[in-house]
């Protein structure tokens, strides 16, 4: 049987598993579980029958209160040991890469990362990955069970079915090394920001800006275009910009008319915040930059200089 | 205190990489580079050490032979020695079986703090420090911007997907830290100068007391079936700036009717 972590927070089943929920029942291979580590989490547990979950396998305890990855392995790894089930999937995130890869070594199973697509092919389950900055599709597999597998961000939408799941509580047993991490806060949003994701023109800023002070550049860009400022997490946790305005995995994802890229290498995790856009301009010193694989116009060169005299340009567009 | 820092070599920024059809696996034949996301790690390491004014940073790799002119970089910022785990048996090692050696290595080593980068850049994992975690026996903190260590505990702020946590643990622990950690130094010329007398280590699984069927392809659980082209993409426009690439950008916007 394959199982689907569901991760959630503040009492909701998130998005991006109950896509791969949809996905895994898409592939019409028997019932498909959900699975819901945390405390506190029966009810909601019940509510992924409704995204076509057959069976629930929910643990309720004290330790999965925070969202840390080591004590579910310990609930995972049981549960593997006592049902039948032969693969776990996950949607990709910081709480499920960890799990998933903790897992793998636990059981010695195969975990294949970063996947967009996944089929059954002569009853055996091949992945989809793209590889090498997205230049390859690579078909993986593997060569025993049980198989484990994390789904690039938003790779799939949840499907609404309206089942009914039934629930089956474990008790699992904690290690002790898997106690040792305490989480001291929580998912602190740090000073607020703008609301960027129903800007129709995005300006996007990233470490190649060399400094907070140079967002400043970004900004007057933004603002003769009318549009808004995002950046990437480099920056943002660096201090330089605030958390409001990042775009990509931990961040918003957003889709534009226009996003302008400035300084920003172009990581998968930065790509899957921003793919949805219109059209893509990115200027970058290095010509190999992997974001200049999925702009419609790449410009090598300093940003210092473009950037500003681009601004200009725009400003004196828009008065004439 | 003693820090190990897991690092990689991977294809440099020069080389066009590419997978080999034969084989599936990444073509490592071009010319190496430091993993750049471990050189953070190597840094923040580096940092540690000089804020406790005492301690051994240890550089941990698994990969072939040549690997070590790349963590010679590392030990020229000021790594004091390297190990790498070379074995003809581990090439094209996955999750579970790079976590296997590395995880053996580590535990011969002892470290109280074991560092990883944010991801390699070849496999753009960022997986790995849980794993060799679950094999060490230790905690984890992963996808950590700041770092800070006392009274033998380590404290992690790191971002996810819905604001920021601080997470603690006891040593000897395993943390990641982000590409927002630090600015790494640059290796200074008596650094470069002294990095080759370093003492640079190299083991194979056996030394390691590992059965060679247990790393390598012989240990892994994924395989790579097929390789095959990426959804089309729109036609992509390149320009060299030549000191009119703002013009060009304005003329584009306007062909695109987006100004
Ligand atoms: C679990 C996880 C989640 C993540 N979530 C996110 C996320 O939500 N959002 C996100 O953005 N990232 C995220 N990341 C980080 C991501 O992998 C990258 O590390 C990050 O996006 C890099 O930011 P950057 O492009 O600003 O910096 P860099 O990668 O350092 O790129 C800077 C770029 O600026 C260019 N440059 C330098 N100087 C100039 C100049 N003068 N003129 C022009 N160009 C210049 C350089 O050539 C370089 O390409 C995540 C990573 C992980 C592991
Ligand atoms: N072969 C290796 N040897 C040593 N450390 C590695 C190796 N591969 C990956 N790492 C470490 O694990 C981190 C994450 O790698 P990955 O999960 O493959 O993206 C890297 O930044 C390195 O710190």
């Amino acid at each position: 049987m394959i199982a689907v972590f569901l991760e959630h927070h503040e009492g909701e089943l998130q998005k991006g598993s109950l896509g791969v929920l949809a996905k895994a029942v898409s592939l019409g291979q028997g019932e498909v579980a959900g699975v819901v580590l945390g405390s506190g989490v029966k009810e909601l547990a019940a509510g992924a029958g409704r995204y076509g979950a057959a069976k629930v396998y929910v643990a309720d305890a004290p330790e999965l209160e925070a969202p840390l990855p080591q004590p579910r392995v310990d609930a995972l790894a049981q549960l593997l040991g006592e049902q039948e089930i032969d693969t776990v999937l996950f949607a990709a995130s910081v709480l499920a890469s960890d799990v998933a890869a903790g897992l793998a070594a636990r059981l010695d199973a195969g975990l294949n990362w970063d996947l967009v697509d996944l089929a059954a092919q002569d009853g055996a389950l091949v992945g989809k990955r793209p590889a090498l900055e997205d230049a390859v599709y690579v078909d993986v597999g593997w060569t025993a069970a049980p198989r484990l597998a994390l789904f690039r961000p938003g790779a799939f939408d949840p499907a609404e079915i309206g089942g009914q799941a039934e629930v089956e509580e474990l008790s699992p047993a904690f290690e002790d090394f898997s106690m040792l991490a305490t989480m001291l806060e929580q998912a602190h949003e740090e000073s607020a920001g703008p609301s960027i994701e129903d800007a129709d023109v995005i300006v996007a800023g990233g470490r190649g800006l060399g400094g907070p002070e140079n967002f400043a550049l970004v900004e007057s860009l933004a603002k003769a275009l009318g549009g808004a400022v995002a950046a990437t997490r480099a920056v943002v946790d660096a201090g330089w910009y605030p958390y409001a305005a990042q775009v990509g995995q931990t961040g918003k994802t957003v889709s534009p008319k226009l996003y302008i890229a400035c300084g920003i290498s172009g990581a998968i995790q930065h790509k899957v915040g921003m793919q949805g856009s219109g059209t893509v301009i990115a200027i970058n010193k290095d010509p190999n930059a992997p974001i200049f694989e999925f702009c419609d116009l790449g410009v090598v060169g300093d940003l210092h200089e473009i950037v500003p005299k681009l601004a200009e340009l725009v400003q004196q567009r828009k008065a004439a | 205190m003693k820090i190990a820092v897991c690092v990689k070599e991977v294809p440099d920024a020069s080389v066009q990489k590419r997978i080999n059809p034969q084989t599936k696996r990444l073509d490592r034949s071009g010319e190496g580079a430091l993993n750049h996301f471990d050189v953070q790690a190597v840094e923040e390491a580096l940092r540690l050490k000089e804020a406790q004014g005492e301690g051994e940073v240890v550089l941990v790799s698994l990969g072939p032979q040549r690997a070590l002119d790349s963590l010679r970089k590392a030990l020229a910022m000021g790594a004091d020695r390297a190990l790498l785990v070379s074995d003809e048996a581990a090439a094209g090692s996955d999750l579970v079986a790079t976590s296997r050696a590395l995880g053996a290595a580590l535990e011969r080593e002892g470290a109280d703090l074991v560092l990883f980068g944010q991801q390699a850049n070849d496999s753009d994992g960022a997986v790995l420090w849980a794993a060799v975690a679950d094999r060490l026996r230790y905690p984890v903190i992963s996808q950590v911007a700041e770092l800070t260590i006392a009274n033998g505990k380590v404290r992690g702020k790191r971002q996810t997907e819905f604001g920021y946590d601080v997470i603690e643990a006891p040593l000897p622990a395993v943390v990641a830290v982000s590409d927002a950690i630090n600015e790494p130094r640059y290796p200074s010329l008596k650094g470069i100068m002294g990095a080759k007398k370093k003492p640079q280590e190299t083991l194979s699984a056996a030394d390691l007391g590992l059965d060679s069927g247990t790393l390598g392809e012989q240990g892994s659980r994924t395989s790579v079936l097929a390789l095959g082209d990426p959804p089309p993409r729109g036609e992509a426009r390149k320009i060299d700036d030549d000191g009119s690439a703002a013009e060009k950008i304005v003329d584009f916007l306007a062909e695109k009717k987006l100004l």
